[in-house]
């Protein structure tokens, strides 16, 4: 599914942000990234969601070498790929339900379907009265549930998240983070950056530990 | 049904605004400029179709000489002529009202020793040997001159041909200046929609996904201003054409648009927006393939 080989990743001519990572993450894993604040969890997921290219090293994404993929084929990698972004990025003119629904017009499903499924999946994260607010009007917490609905709609095969649980009171962030186990478990492989130690111990999966741009990967005992 | 909202907010940028009232100034200089270059080829045409096939023959007004039987002898000799279909003597009162325009309805005419004037036709496809008939006319009937208008006609078919050509370059010029235009709002919508457009893309979006967005809003701004140039453009070519009808144009052909002129003319708006659409689309295309 996804496989980082020796990657070195620098913004500009600034120095390396990222140094050496490898990894592999199977199709239908679960992993928390975990680190400092200023360890490169960002740019790691940038380089996941194909924001960014790698320096140096090798990035291999859904069978495809991203050092020689074509860019008219980037859409179709990104299709497979939910992204909660940690400052949202949610689209200010349009409403909670039309930013959740992005991606499948992008994806041109078809307008009856997409009203349907996005108004179920609001509902189902608690904002079944809020759906057609502005994000202007919203709460950080309710943002950032729109944000995961956006990301989660198109039943992405790698849901990659950034504190996706950092706005809401800890139920909502069980909650939220019981719905990525149930993708995880229809085989969606997730990938959650968090500093959040309480979720790294109740929910017990494989951790990627980022440290000065380095990579170390944890797995529970017992595991 | 409610319509989708667009995912971009073209509609608010400032950059677009002058976008219509730019292309309504475009359209109206480039429907005169064309009604112009119509309007010029189609009184070159008139002229042509009216005097071809046509010469005159003038025999001067000489002393000493009387000017009724010279000109009968060069009816007579013209009517044996092979290839001269009809030849007649122009009535006096006809070569005076030819004058009026020029010396006025006061009687001078009569006074004046003006020639005669003997209108020929030619027989469609027979060719007649002016220089020799010239020639043969000057040696029987002192005073005669055949007035050719094929060299004047040549002439003015050149100038045709160069105002039309002008005409046809203005209309280029003004399309170069509509896809500058376009081209400018374009990027600077891009520029500033720039984070939309990059979470687009991170979404999943190809790059004619936005492009789409950016060529409806074009092809919308662009065609409100160009049906407000079509309409002012229409009042102005209506002016134009109740004041020339008023005019004593003796000498002009009227000027009566056909099908094909008032569909070249109705082409110019929809041509304009079009222009409009594709530049968007391209600008767009280029400009997202130059930032990943």
């Amino acid at each position: 599914m996804v496989r980082f080989q020796n990657v070195g990743m620098r913004y500009g001519l600034g120095p390396e942000v990222l140094r050496d990572v490898s990894f592999e993450l199977e199709p239908g894993s679960f992993h928390f990234l975990t680190g400092p604040s200023g360890a490169g969890k960002s740019s790691l997921l940038k380089l996941l969601y194909l924001a960014h290219r790698p320096s140096r090293g090798l990035i291999g994404l859904f069978g495809h070498d991203l050092a020689t993929i074509k860019r008219d084929k980037l859409p179709e990698l990104r299709r497979r790929i939910g992204v909660v972004f940690q400052e949202f990025r949610l689209i200010d003119h349009l409403s909670a339900l039309d930013n959740v629904a992005l991606p499948l017009r992008i994806a041109g499903v078809p307008e009856a379907q997409v009203k349907d499924h996005c108004a179920e999946l609001l509902s189902w994260v608690g904002l079944a009265d809020r759906m057609q607010a502005r994000p202007a009007t919203l709460s950080g917490g309710e943002k950032q549930r729109v944000a995961i609905a956006r990301a989660v709609i198109n039943r992405p095969s790698l849901l990659l998240a950034d504190e996706p649980t950092g706005n809401v009171d800890p139920e909502m962030g069980q909650r939220l983070l019981h719905l990525f186990v149930e993708l995880n478990k229809i085989g969606t492989t997730i990938v959650i950056a968090t500093h959040d130690a309480h979720l790294l111990q109740t929910f017990r999966k494989p951790v990627l530990t980022l440290a000065n741009g380095e990579l170390a990967v944890r797995r529970p005992r017992g595991e | 049904m409610l319509r989708r909202p667009s995912d971009l907010q073209l509609d608010r940028d400032p950059s677009g605004r002058f976008l219509p009232f730019a292309v309504t100034l475009m359209v109206f200089l480039a429907m005169l400029a064309t009604a112009a270059a119509l309007a010029l080829s189609q009184s070159a045409l008139g002229f042509q179709h009216g005097l071809e096939g046509r010469l005159t023959v003038q025999i001067a007004d000489e002393p000493g000489s009387s000017l009724g039987p010279r000109a009968g002898r060069a009816v007579e000799l013209l009517r044996e002529t092979p290839g001269i279909a009809t030849a007649d003597e122009l009535p006096r009162e006809a070569v005076a009202a030819l004058l009026q325009p020029w010396l006025g309805r006061d009687g001078l005419t009569r006074e004046l020793p003006l020639p005669a004037l003997i209108d020929v036709t030619l027989t469609p496809g027979m060719a007649v040997d002016l220089d020799a008939l010239q020639a043969h006319l000057g040696n029987t009937v002192p005073g005669a001159r055949i007035d050719d208008p094929r060299p004047w006609l040549d002439r003015l078919s050149r100038i045709a041909v160069l105002l039309e050509g002008l005409a046809l370059a203005i209309v280029a010029a003004i399309g170069v200046a509509t896809v500058a235009m376009v081209v400018f709002a374009t990027r600077a919508g891009l520029a500033a929609h720039r984070e939309v457009i990059e979470v687009l893309h991170l979404i999943g979006a190809r790059d004619a996904y936005i492009a789409r967005q950016f060529q409806g809003h074009a092809l919308r701004l662009a065609f409100k201003g160009a049906l407000a140039g079509t309409a002012l453009a229409g009042l102005a070519l209506f002016a134009i054409g109740r004041a020339a009808a008023q005019l004593d144009a003796a000498l002009l052909p009227p000027v009566e648009f056909g099908p094909w002129s008032w569909g070249v003319l109705a082409a110019l708006p929809l041509v304009a927006s079009l222009l409009a659409t594709l530049t968007a689309r391209l600008t767009v295309l280029g400009a997202l393939r130059r930032l990943t």
